[in-house]
């Protein structure tokens, strides 16, 4: 059914007991045009796009748990194409513009808040960099500003610029679009719209190996809920991207790392835009609930548990408190960790694999969730047509033989 | 917090110490192929499960060690000097 005030106003009239579920649980096919491997944000708008923009509708998404269980939710929101090389400013802005249009276009309200992204300036350094940093936006059409300690003041009054700041404050790089959108949201969104489509969404189902024929061709995958025949497979799958890698026989450059966030208890609003320290490795925003929501740099050693060491949480709710020393009464609610796919040059791979009819969408690392238009997008359009997107030609995974790598380390927003 | 053993200091608490990555890889020779070298440089077996790997005791001792750790549990199975040959485990 499509959602609208007057659903909502029927909806009320019955005491809104009868809402239909917004998506299927269906039994798997025996066979499929394409099976995407990973129920998570990437996952679920490759299956959407599949239907929606190539009318491809025989289609499963296959996910291990529940559907945006990973890091779909438990990303901090925000969305952002504040990057540096042209291949990713196109990428990362397609996805934003994309995001911009989202809630109509799923008919769901993804509520994005576009209140702005600030990066804080600590040095006259870290200001030369970033004036490269706006600049080279702005020639690629993309929102940028840089901002003064006076215009930081006014914009962010919680953030202390006193003298005695133990991080000074010299200035700040902001994209005005930038902001943040419910995780969930963008998850169920993009199911609901998929299942539409005709999209069989598969829960509780992890896949367990590939088939393949004597050529090496992908003609199956095997499940914990049976053999499902398919000749395309793409997996979107973050931080397991490895696992399933090593199931189909061949290695990716991925390092995988516990990312870690956490949300204080709710308060009135107190900050109305997304601001980072890079250097402290620490970044705030305030959800719509009101609770501060603070995430972390990466814990530096491979993991695959999905919490974060004692270590780097002090290390964040010191660098929090030193930038918002009003914060420091707040009770931290919950913390927790993502298992994000981290390459060597921040950038993502989204196309073939060395086995045939066998396409990834990894490699996102601490920067998925704003991209998660462009990746389905992006994977939907290889995955139909056999031929990598425009936007995803520089994505490959063998940049890491020729050498030809789009290093986004800085715009990955936080120390890696 | 997870703490790790040096070998010359040691049990400590991991935020001493500095990850390197996995150990035991070899530097292919300089007449390597393109996709030989890029699979030395960039492309790893990332386990989930036990993974050997190479640590400095960065804020202490400053020596580089080996360390058997799960990657899931964080256990670490164990710690042996740069030069040794991987452990047999669980055998």
């Amino acid at each position: 059914m499509r959602y609208s005030a007057l659903a909502l106003l029927r909806g009320a009239l019955s005491g809104h007991r009868n809402w239909p579920p917004a998506w299927r649980s269906p039994e798997p096919k025996p066979q499929y045009d394409v099976v995407i491997v990973g129920g998570g944000g990437h996952g679920l708008a490759s299956a959407y796009y599949l239907a929606k923009n190539h009318g491809i509708t025989n289609v499963a998404v296959l996910e291990r748990g529940w559907l945006g269980g990973g890091n779909t939710g438990r990303n901090t929101t925000v969305v952002r194409s504040n990057y540096l090389y042209p291949e990713s400013a196109r990428l990362y802005d397609f996805s934003l513009r994309l995001y911009e249009g989202l809630a109509r276009e799923l008919n769901f309200n993804v509520m994005l808040s576009q209140r702005g992204h600030l990066m804080l300036a600590h040095s006259r350094h870290d200001l030369e960099s970033m004036s490269r940093w706006a600049n080279t936006m702005a020639m690629h059409g993309i929102d940028a500003q840089l901002l003064t300690r006076e215009q930081v003041g006014a914009m962010v009054p919680a953030l202390d610029l006193s003298a005695g700041a133990r991080y000074p404050v010299l200035g700040a790089f902001m994209q005005p679009r930038a902001g943040t959108a419910r995780h969930d949201a963008v998850a169920w969104g993009y199911a609901r719209g998929a299942d539409h489509l005709g999209v069989d969404i598969i829960q509780n189902c992890a896949v367990t190996g590939f088939v393949t024929d004597a050529n090496g061709h992908v003609t199956g995958v095997d499940t914990s809920r049976g053999r499902i025949r398919t000749a395309r497979v793409g997996i979107a799958a973050a931080g397991h991207s490895s696992v399933l890698a090593k199931l189909a026989g061949f290695r990716l450059p991925v390092t995988s790392y516990a990312l870690q966030a956490m949300v204080t208890e709710p308060l009135k609003p107190r900050l109305d835009t997304v601001v980072i320290s890079p250097g402290t490795g620490a970044y705030v925003s305030q959800s719509d609930k009101g609770e501060m929501v603070i995430g972390a740099s990466l814990d530096l050693f491979p993991s695959y548990a999905q919490r974060g060491s004692f270590g780097v949480l002090q290390g964040v709710v010191a660098a929090t408190l030193a930038m918002f020393p009003s914060f420091s009464r707040l009770r931290l609610m919950r913390q927790w960790a993502g298992i994000v796919d981290v390459v060597h040059d921040s950038s993502p791979i989204i196309g073939p694999t060395p086995v045939p009819g066998l396409y990834i969408n990894c490699g996102w690392g601490t920067g998925g969730f704003k991209a998660i238009p462009v990746g389905g997008w992006t994977l939907a359009h290889v995955l139909a047509t056999g031929r990598n997107h425009e936007l995803a030609e520089a994505f490959q995974l063998e940049r890491f033989v020729t050498g030809r790598l789009i290093d986004e380390a800085a715009a990955s927003g936080i120390a890696h | 917090m997870m703490q790790l053993s040096c070998p010359w200091c040691g049990l400590r608490d991991e935020t001493e110490f500095a990850c390197g990555g996995t150990t035991h890889l070899e530097r292919p020779p300089l007449a390597a192929t393109d996709a030989d070298w890029g699979h030395y440089l960039f492309f790893r077996d990332n386990p989930k499960g036990v993974h050997l790997e190479r640590w400095r005791h960065a804020w202490g001792c400053g020596q580089w060690f080996n360390v058997a750790r799960d990657t899931v549990t964080h256990d670490v199975l164990a710690v042996y000097r740069m030069g040794d040959p991987p452990p047999r485990l669980g055998a």
